[in-house]
C-alpha cells in the first residue's frame, strides 16, 4: 500500500468507495506496482480478495507483499485470499494432460474461441463464498483483482469474449455484492494496433466501463533514471463532481513502495 | 523457482511459535555456477558474456526467460546462444538445446572455450570437443530436433491442440526432461541440485512450422505466444533458465512482438551494422552493432535495477564480446 497514492485517490483501508471498477493500464511501461498496491490495500481493509494471477507465480506476489507488510500465505490460509495460479495450472491444459474439473477455469486454453465462462464461474464461486475463517470471521465486501487481462489476448481469446467476461464480473461483484474490481491491461503503441484483435481495443472498451482509470506511461521526453514514468488518474463524474477529472503525476518506484509527485517537482529536478 | 534463496524465513512462521525460538541455521543452497543477487537475493546465473550480465542486472535469474531479438543475419545472436551454452558447460549445468535449422550437435561442437586466466591458474575444461561429462553420458541433455520425433506427430493428430505440432512436441520434451531429472523438485534429492539451461534457437521462424514471420495476419498468430506462456510456467516451477532467440526483424505485426516481449522476463535486441548504412558511419566505426535493452524483469521486488544509459553498442573481438555505452566508450559498462 502506498500512502501517497492513497491520498491522491482519497481512500484509506478504513474508508474506500465500494462498487468501484478500477482500470489500471500501461503503455510501454510496467504498471504492475499498482496491482501490488491494491492487493495489500484491500487485504489490509479486511476484504475478501479473489486474485487471478495469470502472469506471475504466487511466490512473486508473496515476496513483494511481504515488503509492503502483508502476508499472502496467511491470508490464503485464513480464507481471505483466493489465489488463482494461472501459470502453474496452464501447462497441463496446454499439453492436454489435465482434463480434470479443477482446470475448468482454464477452458479458454483448450478452445480459445469458446470464451471465459469457466473463469467467470470460478470468480463467482470465490467471491460468493461465505467467510469461514477463524472464529467465523466474515470479511468485508469482495474484491476481484486481475493481473493481467491482456495476456488472454496472447492466448487466443477474442476481445469480445474478454469484454463479456468483465461485464459479467462487474455485474456480479460490483452491482450485486457492492465489491470492487481492479483490472490490469497492458497496451501497445497506438499506431501498432490497427486490427480488430488488440489490447488497445480492450483498453478502450474497459475505460467506458470503469469509474477510475490509472494509466502509466514513460515520460514523453524520454528515459530518465530518477523519474520512472508518469501516471494519469482519471475519475468518472460522480455524485460530487459534475465533470470527469484528470490529473497527471510523476512517480518513482522504490524497494518498499512508490512515491508520487506533481510534474516537475522530482528531487532530481529541484 | 524464481524465489529468493534466503530471507523468506519470516513468512513461514506458523503463528504458534514464540518469537524466542532459535531459528535453525538454514543451510544455504549452493548450486555451482549460481550466485545470489545483491539486490534481492535472487539466484542468478551468468549469461556467458560478463558485460551483458552487467547490463541486465547482474545475470539471469533462475526461473526466467531471456529473449534475444536476432540481428539480421543471426550472427551475433547465435554467438550469444553459444556463449550461454558454453557458460553452462563450464559451470557444470545441464543443457537442453533445440534448433530447427542447424543440427544441435553441430552447434555444440562449435562452442567457444573459456578464456584462461593464467594468473588464476584455472584449469581448461574441455568445452569445445567434449561437452558432456564423461562420467555421466546423460548429463548432456539431448539436443533435439523436431523432425526426428515422428511419434509425437502421431500422438497429436487425434486431438485438437492449442499449439502447432513442433511447439507442442518441444514443450512436451522440455517438460519430460524437467520432470525426469528432477529440476522441479519432484524426484527426491539423490544427487546435487543443478540448473537446467535451455537454449531455443530461432523460435517463430518458418522452420518451426510457424507462419508469424511470413504473414501479416498469420494463421498461427497465437502459437508462439502460447508456447512462451507455457514455457514461462515451466520455468517458474523449476530450477531452469532459458534463452530464446526470435527473428523479430521478420515479424511484421508489431503487436505480436510487443506481446512476445511482455511474455519474457529479460528482453534484448541486437542490431548489427553489417549491410546497413551505419557500417560506414564514422560514429560507429569501433562497433559491430547496437544493443537495445527492451525489458528488465521485476521479480519478487517492486523495482528493478535501472540502467544508467540505454545507448549501448557491442563489438566482437577475437576473445570477447563486449558491450559498452555508446557515448563513453572508455568506461566499460
Amino acid at each position: 500500500m502506498f500512502p501517497e497514492l492513497n491520498s491522491i485517490l482519497n481512500s484509506t483501508p478504513d474508508s474506500f468507495k465500494s462498487s468501484d471498477f478500477i482500470l489500471v493500464s500501461d503503455r510501454r511501461a510496467d504498471a504492475s506496482f499498482l496491482i501490488h498496491h491494491h492487493l495489500s490495500f484491500y487485504l489490509r481493509a479486511g476484504c475478501k480478495v479473489c486474485f487471478l494471477g495469470l502472469v506471475q507465480s504466487f511466490s512473486h506476489y508473496s515476496a513483494v507483499s511481504q515488503r509492503l507488510g502483508v502476508s499472502l500465505a496467511q491470508a490464503r490460509e485464513k480464507g481471505q485470499l483466493v489465489f488463482f495460479e494461472g501459470l502453474k495450472n496452464s501447462i497441463g491444459v496446454i499439453l492436454q494432460e489435465d482434463t480434470s474439473q479443477e482446470t475448468q477455469p482454464l477452458s479458454y486454453l483448450r478452445t480459445p474461441g469458446a470464451g471465459l465462462e469457466g473463469l467467470f464461474r470460478f470468480v463467482e464461486r470465490s467471491v460468493r463464498q461465505s467467510g469461514d475463517g477463524y472464529a467465523g470471521e466474515s470479511w468485508g465486501p469482495p474484491v476481484l483483482l486481475i493481473d493481467d487481462l491482456s495476456v488472454l489476448l496472447s492466448l487466443g481469446v477474442s476481445v469480445g469474449a474478454i469484454l463479456d467476461f468483465t461485464l459479467y464480473c462487474q455485474a456480479a461483484v460490483c452491482s450485486e455484492l457492492q465489491g470492487n474490481v481492479v483490472i490490469l491491461v497492458r497496451c501497445e503503441e497506438e499506431d501498432a494496433d490497427d486490427d480488430e484483435e488488440g489490447s488497445n481495443l480492450l483498453q478502450r472498451g474497459l475505460v467506458h466501463q470503469c469509474n477510475l482509470a490509472l494509466h502509466v506511461e514513460g515520460l514523453p521526453t524520454g528515459y530518465c533514471r530518477d523519474i520512472h514514468g508518469q501516471m494519469e488518474v482519471w475519475w468518472r463524474q460522480g455524485e460530487e463532481t459534475i465533470y470527469n477529472q484528470r490529473k497527471i503525476f510523476h512517480f518513482k518506484v522504490h524497494d518498499k513502495g512508490a512515491s508520487f509527485f506533481a510534474r516537475g517537482t522530482s528531487s532530481a529536478v529541484l | 523457482m524464481a524465489a529468493p534463496v534466503s530471507g523468506m524465513a519470516g513468512s513461514t512462521s506458523t503463528g504458534n511459535a514464540t518469537s524466542f525460538q532459535k531459528k535453525p541455521r538454514r543451510k544455504l543452497v549452493s548450486i555451482p555456477g549460481t550466485r545470489p543477487s545483491v539486490q534481492n537475493g535472487q539466484l542468478l546465473v551468468s549469461s556467458g558474456v560478463s558485460s551483458l550480465d552487467y547490463v541486465i542486472g547482474g545475470g539471469l535469474a533462475v526461473g526466467t526467460l531471456l529473449l534475444v531479438e536476432e540481428d539480421r543475419y543471426d550472427s551475433y545472436s547465435h554467438m550469444l546462444l553459444r556463449y550461454f551454452l558454453a557458460e553452462g558447460v563450464v559451470c557444470g549445468h545441464e543443457l537442453f538445446l533445440a534448433s530447427a535449422r542447424d543440427h544441435p550437435d553441430e552447434i555444440v561442437q562449435e562452442l567457444p572455450s573459456p578464456i584462461v586466466d593464467d594468473v588464476a591458474g584455472m584449469k581448461i575444461s574441455e568445452g569445445q570437443s567434449q561437452p558432456s561429462d564423461p562420467e555421466n553420458p546423460d548429463t548432456m541433455k539431448i539436443a533435439w530436433r523436431y523432425q526426428n520425433q515422428p511419434r509425437y506427430i502421431l500422438f497429436l493428430s487425434c486431438s485438437f491442440s492449442p499449439l502447432p505440432v513442433p511447439y507442442h512436441a518441444l514443450l512436451k520434451s522440455i517438460q519430460t526432461v524437467i520432470r525426469k531429472e528432477g529440476f522441479d523438485g519432484s524426484t527426491p534429492q539423490s544427487k546435487v541440485r543443478n540448473v537446467l539451461r535451455l537454449g531455443l534457437h530461432s523460435l517463430g521462424s518458418v522452420l518451426w512450422g510457424d507462419d508469424v514471420c511470413c504473414k501479416d495476419n498469420p494463421a498461427h498468430c497465437h502459437a508462439l505466444t502460447t508456447f512462451l506462456y507455457a514455457l514461462r510456467g515451466l520455468l517458474r516451477t523449476s530450477l531452469s533458465v532459458a534463452m530464446v532467440t526470435v527473428p523479430s526483424h521478420l515479424i511484421q505485426n508489431r503487436a505480436v512482438m510487443g506481446r512476445i516481449i511482455r511474455l519474457s522476463d529479460t528482453a534484448i535486441a541486437l542490431e548489427s551494422f553489417r549491410g546497413s548504412e551505419k557500417e560506414t558511419n564514422p560514429l560507429y566505426k569501433d562497433y559491430h552493432g547496437l544493443l537495445h535493452v527492451r525489458q528488465l524483469p521485476r521479480l519478487n521486488c517492486l523495482s528493478c535495477e535501472v540502467p544508467d544509459t540505454k545507448d549501448l553498442a557491442f563489438k566482437l573481438k577475437r576473445k570477447q564480446f563486449t558491450i559498452e555505452s555508446r557515448w563513453f566508450p572508455s568506461m566499460a559498462v
